[in-house]
């Protein structure tokens, strides 16, 4: 067990400062000299020449690659060019919006699609099941930030129940605040649970194809206590494995749908420092998201083994 | 009274008959054996009494278990019967089992279902139950997980699932068809005092007619869902009035005619094997450390000379099919040399071995897996025309391919046809041209009749026999089942633990034994005249 | 995890006898056939030009001579939606060839070398899967500039890893069957072993693989002209023109709701066609039955 878990923990941090680096390098290739935006078109050569020499811009790359991994260590990733502020106070701010934003939708798309999986895979070939799968089928065809649209005009515009966009913030209460984070949290969420329910469906059939249920049915267990006590552990891993792969979907997503929503999270911050070129800003979030998909991998990774003795005791 | 009644049983799935009027009763402990080939409906015929049938199945006649009228009985009904009063094996070990619970939580499962008993009572009965079967807590704790438990003991783990609260009647679908001989010989012992102790009756179920003879009392003979002959199993066997019963014995017993044996030690040897090692890497325990490495083929020497057939027989996991990878340079030896024709082919390039791989070919155990679903077979047949030097026109190509289908019994026009058009049978018959289509001097044959039906097996083995005899090609025949290596080899190695404990001529060697390993494997294996003989002793 | 691939035994015509009795399938190539039709149309011909802007005809509802409405310069949403297709297809399915193109060479070969040479290739696929495809779009087109042709670059990187993984997975299922084995016997290499027995056996993977990524490539891209990265104006595209549409939702809400549905229905189609296929090739699915 503990090799296999070492094993991940490596993987993981080899990723990581992969990523960093891959995240570093790209930014670099990008045209455009910030200390040039950072003081304006009116500024002199030399006065460019100094704020790079103060940035360290100058330095060789190496070294300005293990300033900035450094920096981001201590949680220290430098001044935003555009808003002459610490990033970190930047990803604060916004962060209290993004995160809520994107567990809500995880935890609302795994309750709607596990029991429907469930419910689906007890009773394939059947009406509900017809039924279930074919909404899924279109839920999974809908893009969210449509989805988004649909139901800020049927919500917002039409019932006039939640806001149409816009985030009045912690500070004016919870429930303001969560409510203005629903309708995006739903339009998050319903496309993923779509595909989340066809996996766990999925996995169960093939679960319940199985030698040991027959064995498991043999014993006397009726279906319903066969699924629940056999099936269903062993069909979480697939599970989990998609489970994981939806968190950077949705971490992405959220990039969209905070942009439908006006929701000042980090999705919206990382879109407008790109069009701003506030590349510490965007090498900083990038950074951020990067590394909280790969720390989900790792915690699907160690559930794996919680989940499959096989693994405690292999490698 | 009998315990298990069936009378004028017919199943369908959709509008495919299985089973047409089936007629058989089991009485408390007594031990019925169904016998049939694949196809025969033995195992849909378990799963009727069980009602564990697929869904488009559809059941007519009578089904009585112990006076309930089964195929009448609801869900619920067959929930308390199954498991209680009704056990079953399976025939695969390794699946059989939840691999995400213990074996204690398994076999506890039933116990507690059916008796509402407490966690720590069921726990205790199930520790009994695995104790009885041969996995005594002190080795065996109710924590382990199946997959750390090996097939055998997986299967003894089915065995105390199935038997934990002592049911009336047990069925055992083919219980021992994954397993080697010996463990299969411990795992009918087991049934056999199972059976005594408890009054149980045994459906057994099998394809194979020296083990139904050694276990049953009486036999039914099935065939395309019909019931050919019943009876008294050493009555029904010794005389073989039914015709089907008859070719089924005599598939079992026979031997193939080789009218010219070979010699081990005329002329120059084929093939030399001196002092081959295979080692594999120990698992890794952690990132610095691994477990010691397993040997899996420990110092074997052997030789084979041209025209000569020789068994390596032995128990599974004793390194044969090892070594039949290495000799085929389908796997690297750790050191040691292995020759052929006199040339070394250990530590040589795939284009150095293009001349040995010429005349050097294999078959395989499964008829299924060893073809390309994908391709054709005359491209099948052909795959060894790779190594000839000169690649032949594709005209000279199909007439080399049909020619090595004649020989083996199959048409030209079979060439055109992918291999799910053929039968097992024929399967086989296509990986023996394919083997012999470059005219090898050396076919290594793993298992190659171990996944056929007996009439299917004997037909097999004349084949083996008479290309033997027409084309001079010397067989490594690879096995675990005796009476294979007694029907068509000269010679026999018997291995274990990764080294060759015993060689000599194969009726000496299987006559009088000398090693353990031999002795156990020769003890182990059931043998038809041996049962029938037996059985006739005991009723006098 | 392991993967389980069973390989259909069947002939053409059997196959094919199938697919015409499956629902899925015939729906999905129903679907499919009709949007690259009006795609392929829309070269020839659309209701009315979708260059030309007329004011005076702008944000009018869905009616008799505009069956979709227009839009807010008076362009027909049909034409529009129609051209849009094309864009919507291209990049999709370009995608989906550089994905295929390079991800299952290197997932075969991963799979054919095992050792050292997998271990790499696969941690450079998670690399690739820890950065979040659509940011990493936005990130590369943001370097590169906005445009279709960069959009597919973006979208097609990240079906490389998709594809290598699966076909390393299927190749895995294959090499140790015993016809491979057969096949080693008699002399062949990796190379070609992989060439002519591998993959076409986990072509049917790669080709269900395939309809999803595609089903995908237009979700993304369509993401990726919302957010004004994708194809540049006046070309339309599906999610530019949502885009266009977001500010006017509450006067013209069928600027939304009829490009979103193009979308949807390409999407369901190609997402239905490739569980049909599934469903026809994989016995295992149809065991479930």
């Amino acid at each position: 067990m503990t090799a296999y878990l070492l094993k991940r923990l490596i993987i993981a941090l080899a990723t990581l400062v992969l990523a960093s680096m891959v995240v570093f390098a790209v930014l670099e290739i990008i045209p455009g000299d910030p200390a040039r935006l950072m003081l304006g078109l009116n500024a002199s050569a030399d006065q460019v020449e100094v704020l790079r020499n103060q940035m360290g811009l100058n330095a060789p790359l190496a070294i300005r690659y293990l300033h900035w991994a450094g920096g981001l260590l201590s949680l220290d990733f430098g001044r935003s060019y555009t808003y002459s502020v610490p990033v970190i106070d930047l990803v604060r701010e916004r962060i209290v919006v993004s995160l809520p934003l994107a567990l809500i939708a995880l935890a609302l798309s795994t309750i709607i699609a596990i029991p429907v999986g469930l419910y689906s895979a007890s009773r394939r070939g059947r009406a509900g099941d017809a039924i279930a799968m074919g909404a899924t089928q279109f839920g999974v065809a809908v893009p969210n930030f449509w989805f988004a649209l649909m139901l800020i005009y049927l919500f917002a515009v039409w019932l006039r129940l939640v806001p149409a966009g816009g985030f009045p913030g912690w500070s004016a209460g919870v429930w303001p605040a969560l409510k203005s984070l629903l309708l995006p949290a739903v339009a998050l969420a319903l496309p993923q649970a779509a595909i989340l329910a066809r996996v766990a469906r999925s996995a169960l059939i093939e679960v319940l194809n199985e030698d040991y249920i027959r064995t498991a049915r043999a014993k006397g267990l009726p279906y319903r206590a066969v699924l629940w006590r056999h099936a269903l552990r062993n069909a979480m891993i697939p599970v989990l494995t998609i489970l994981g792969l939806q968190f950077a979907f949705l971490l992405a997503g959220t990039i969209i749908i905070e942009n439908v929503f006006y929701l000042p999270g980090l999705g919206r911050l990382v879109f407008q420092a790109i069009t701003q070129r506030d590349l510490i800003v965007v090498e900083s979030v990038v950074m951020l998201l990067v590394a909280a998909v790969i720390a989900v991998n790792l915690i699907v990774d160690l559930s794996y083994a919680v989940v499959d003795p096989r693994l405690r005791s292999r490698q | 009274m009998s315990l298990l009644e069936i009378e004028n049983l017919s199943l369908a799935i959709g509008d495919t008959p299985i089973l047409k009027g089936v007629e058989l009763s089991v009485a408390p402990g007594e031990v019925m054996g169904l016998v049939g080939e694949s196809g025969s409906g033995k195992s849909m015929t378990a799963l009727t009494v069980m009602q564990l049938l697929p869904f488009a199945a559809r059941a007519t006649g009578r089904v009585t278990f112990d006076g309930i009228d089964i195929l009448a009985a609801s869900e619920d009904q067959m929930c308390a019967l199954r498991g209680d009063d009704i056990g079953m094996v399976f025939q695969e070990p390794m699946t059989a089992l939840n691999p995400v619970k213990t074996i204690g939580e398994q076999v506890a499962e039933g116990i507690r279902w059916h008796t509402r008993s407490s966690r720590a009572e069921a726990e205790d009965r199930a520790r009994k139950m695995l104790d009885r079967v041969g996995l005594p807590a002190a080795l065996f704790p109710l924590s382990r997980y199946p997959h750390e438990l090996s097939g055998g003991q997986r299967q003894r783990v089915v065995i105390a699932i199935a038997c934990a609260l002592k049911p009336k009647l047990l069925i055992a679908d083919e219980p021992t068809t994954a397993l080697d001989v010996v463990l299969q010989a411990q795992i009918l012992d087991l049934l056999r005092d199972l059976v005594v102790e408890n009054r149980m009756g045994l459906l057994l179920i099998s394809h194979d007619l020296a083990v139904v003879t050694e276990m049953a009392d009486r036999i039914t003979i099935l065939r395309h869902g019909e019931v050919m002959e019943a009876g008294d199993t050493a009555r029904t066997l010794s005389e073989q009035l039914h015709p089907y019963t008859r070719q089924l014995a005599q598939a079992s017993m026979h031997v193939p005619a080789r009218p010219r044996v070979h010699e081990a030690g005329q002329g120059k040897p084929l093939l030399q094997v001196e002092g081959v090692t295979r080692d594999y890497p120990g698992r890794r325990m952690s990132l610095f450390k691994r477990a010691t490495a397993v040997r899996a083929v420990d110092d074997v020497s052997l030789s084979i000379a041209p025209g000569q057939s020789v068994a390596l027989v032995g128990r599974s996991g004793c390194g044969k099919s090892t070594l039949a990878r290495m000799i085929l340079a389908l796997d690297r030896s750790t050191s040691g040399t292995i020759r052929f024709r006199g040339e070394t082919i250990t530590g040589k390039s795939e284009a150095e071995l293009k001349p040995a791989r010429r005349d050097m070919q294999v078959v395989f155990q499964d008829p299924y897996g060893s073809f390309d679903p994908r391709q054709k077979v005359e491209k099948l047949v052909a795959e060894p025309l790779h190594v000839l030097d000169k690649k032949p026109a594709p005209a000279e190509r199909r007439e080399m391919v049909a020619h090595a289908l004649h020989e083996v019994g199959l048409g030209p026009r079979d060439m055109d046809k992918y291999p799910h058009e053929f039968s097992g049978g024929q399967r086989q018959r296509l990986s023996i041209a394919r083997a012999i289509i470059t005219r090898p001097k050396l076919v290594v044959a793993d298992e190659p009749v171990s996944a056929l039906d007996v009439s299917i097996r004997a037909q097999i083995l004349d084949l083996f026999a008479e290309l033997n005899q027409k084309l001079g090609i010397a067989y490594l025949f690879i096995t675990h089942d005796l009476t294979v290596a007694r029907a068509i080899t000269d010679e026999v190695l018997v291995m274990h633990d990764g080294r060759i404990v015993e060689r000599g001529k194969t009726s000496e060697v299987l006559d009088h034994p000398q090693s353990e390993a031999a002795k156990a494997l020769v003890a182990a294996a059931p043998d038809l005249h041996r049962a029938i003989a037996r059985r006739l002793q005991e009723q006098g | 995890m392991t993967l389980h691939v069973d390989i259909p035994e069947e002939t053409l015509a059997g196959i094919l006898a199938k697919a015409f009795r499956n629902r899925s399938f015939l729906i999905g190539l129903v679907i499919t056939a009709l949007v690259a039709a009006v795609a392929i149309l829309s070269y020839v011909w659309t209701p009315y030009d979708v260059t030309r802007l007329v004011i005076s005809d702008k944000t009018q509802g869905p009616s008799l001579t505009h069956w979709f409405g227009t839009d807010h310069f008076g362009r027909d949403i049909l034409s529009m939606i129609m051209v849009g297709a094309r864009n919507s297809i291209a990049v999709a399915l370009v995608a989906v060839g550089i994905g295929m193109g390079v991800g299952v060479p290197l997932g075969a070969f991963a799979a054919a070398r095992g050792g050292l040479v997998d271990e790499v290739l696969m941690r450079m696929n998670d690399l690739v899967f820890a950065f979040p495809a659509l940011l990493s779009a936005i990130m590369i087109t943001a370097i590169f500039g906005p445009g279709a042709i960069n959009a597919i670059i973006a979208i097609g990187i990240f079906n490389i890893p998709v594809f290598a993984r699966v076909a390393r997975a299927g190749a895995l299922a294959i090499w140790p069957r015993e016809f491979i084995l057969a096949a080693r016997a008699a002399g062949k290499g990796s190379t070609l072993i992989t060439i002519e027995h591998i993959l076409p056996n986990i072509a049917t993977l790669l080709l269900v693989q395939g309809t999803i990524q595609f089903a995908l490539g237009i979700l993304a891209e369509a993401g990726l002209s919302y957010v004004g990265l994708g194809a540049q104006p006046p070309m339309p595209s599906w999610g530019r023109m949502l885009f266009d549409a977001q500010t006017r939702m509450v006067v013209a809400p069928w600027m939304a709701i009829f490009p979103g549905m193009a979308i949807v229905v390409t999407v369901l189609g190609l997402n239905l066609l490739g569980d049909g296929i599934a469903d026809i090739l994989d016995p295992k699915s149809r065991r479930q039955r």
